[in-house]
């Protein structure tokens, strides 16, 4: 059973049920959804890091994602962005069934990850460089990123030289750099400052209008921003709701 | 309920970018162009290779308690000697990419998987090189007996065939141990019998070149052998190197 996630968090005076019958999903939402899971299962040898898990999202909606640690949130970000094969379920990513047509979704996802997927001993240029070069993107955007995160004046040295807020504003830079469709983000602002956070937001915010899923352990920041909510617990979905309709104490409750 | 489960249209649409699609060639050149770079910079793979091959032949020098060698025995020696500091650079050869997040950037991009293989062999093959221009000499210095001049020709024409053979197997095993735990363990034990051949057919080829006053050139039978041991490991590894990078 797919629960259902298919509204904005504006629209406060409908009622939503927390779970909807997977066929509704399956013949009414499909073609338009930008993600489309149910019954999603990944493990790493015996241990279940995601277990039934379901979710639906609209385009140019924000899913947020919540949980302690270890409860499967990084490892739903990486199937949704094709570097880990479910183990069962189906899943789809911009209308693309996962894992058989994951070449049809690469280049369309942005992934910041909690590891920045930078080369320390390269420069932020030439990091940004390297990857435009793999997403036949122009340099142009290179330097458009670079003065946006204002790192124009950092970027010609290595970014071991540089401080974790700075290699966390690139690889801001790195994930966006294609402007891809969907941004898969793990905490985000984690190691930026409030003025780096004003830096990164036109770009992964709200704003930017991107289709986002994002992990957090901000309840009150993550709530804000979300038009759906899931919250995890030991691999499975404990709460998938509209943003709307949570309560900031569920949330807490999750860690407890 | 219907409402509920209609998608909402996106807010707007992120502006186009000019994109162009990325051919195999030039992202072999970024790869290969970001590999250098990094090597250039850490000095992880090149030195540490160049320094065993030297120690190595000090060693030899002094376990076989004589002047020179020559004929088999220097080939061997030689061919041992650079398979073993290949070693080296096949266990690097991938550990950037896995330790800084590397892998999952390429694996995001819309580009043809291979053109890592490509790429990665390529670096090893001119890390291969760079170790042969500096072990080379000093074999001929420390060890060898027979001057090595004449020999230079043949010689090199052999190690480029060798070392394509080195470059391939070794780009494979090294993707192939990279994300196991085990992997400076694991490198070495996959990649030493898978280059036997290349010692048997580098060191029959060589060995008639490091005798006094050799009139031959390479034996052209193990030269053959070595280009169809190159082919044929290379075909199999850029066929199945994109099954490595999967989950």
């Amino acid at each position: 059973m797919a629960p259902s996630c298919g509204a904005t968090r504006k629209s406060t005076s409908k009622t939503y049920p927390a779970v909807a019958p997977s066929w509704r999903i399956r013949t009414r939402v499909l073609s338009a959804a930008a993600l489309q899971v149910e019954g999603l299962a990944r493990h790493f040898g015996e241990r279940e890091a995601l277990s039934e898990v379901s979710l639906s999202l609209a385009e140019g909606q924000t899913l947020v994602v919540f949980g302690p640690n270890g409860a499967g949130k990084t490892t739903l970000l990486r199937v949704l962005a094709t570097l880990l094969r479910p183990h069962a379920g189906s899943v789809r990513v911009l209308g693309s069934e996962l894992p058989a047509q994951s070449w049809a979704v690469r280049g369309r996802v942005g992934l910041l990850a909690h590891e920045p997927m930078l080369y320390r001993e390269l420069t932020a240029r030439e990091n940004l460089r390297f990857h435009a070069r793999l997403h036949g993107v122009g340099e142009a955007r290179v330097e458009e990123l670079l003065e946006a995160l204002a790192m124009s004046r950092r970027a010609s040295e290595p970014l071991r030289m540089l401080s974790r807020g700075m290699v966390q504003r690139v690889a801001v830079a790195r994930a966006v750099l294609h402007n891809p469709e969907l941004l898969l983000l793990d905490e985000p602002r984690s190691n930026l400052d409030p003025a780096a956070v004003d830096l990164v937001e036109p770009l992964i915010g709200a704003g930017s209008s991107h289709t986002r899923v994002i992990c957090s352990h901000d309840p009150s920041g993550g709530l804000a921003e979300a038009d759906v909510v899931l919250g995890q617990r030991a691999g499975r979905a404990a709460l998938m709701r509209a943003a709307a309709e949570v309560d900031p104490g569920e949330i807490q409750e999750l860690y407890r | 309920m219907s409402e509920l489960l209609e998608a909402q249209p996106r807010k707007t649409a992120p502006s186009a970018l000019p994109r162009r699609a990325t051919g195999l060639a030039p992202t072999v050149l970024a790869l290969l162009r970001k590999e250098l770079l990094v090597e250039l910079r850490t000095l992880e793979s090149v030195p540490g290779m160049s320094l065993f091959a030297l120690s190595t032949f000090v060693v030899f020098h002094f376990a076989l308690q004589r002047g020179s060698v020559e004929g088999d025995e220097a080939a061997g020696i030689l061919w041992v000697t650079l398979l073993f500091a290949a070693i080296l650079g096949v266990n690097r050869l991938f550990v950037a990419d896995e330790d800084q997040g590397g892998f999952d950037a390429f694996l995001l991009a819309p580009v043809d998987r291979s053109a890592l293989f490509v790429a990665k062999a390529l670096a090893l093959l001119a890390y291969l090189v760079v170790l042969e221009l500096v072990a080379v000499p000093a074999f001929a210095l420390l060890l060898l007996g027979p001057t090595l001049g004449p020999a230079l020709p043949g010689l090199a024409a052999t190690l480029a065939l060798g070392d394509l053979g080195v470059a391939a197997i070794g780009t494979l095993v090294a993707a192939l141990a990279v994300r196991t735990r085990a992997r400076d363990l694991l490198g070495p034990l996959l990649a030493l019998p898978l280059f036997v051949p290349i010692v048997i057919g580098g060191a029959r080829a060589i060995s008639p070149l490091l005798v006094q006053a050799h009139r031959t050139g390479p034996a052209a039978r193990w030269l053959l052998t070595l280009g169809l041991y190159d082919l044929v490991f290379g075909l199999i590894a850029y066929a199945v190197f994109d099954f490595l990078l999967e989950d």
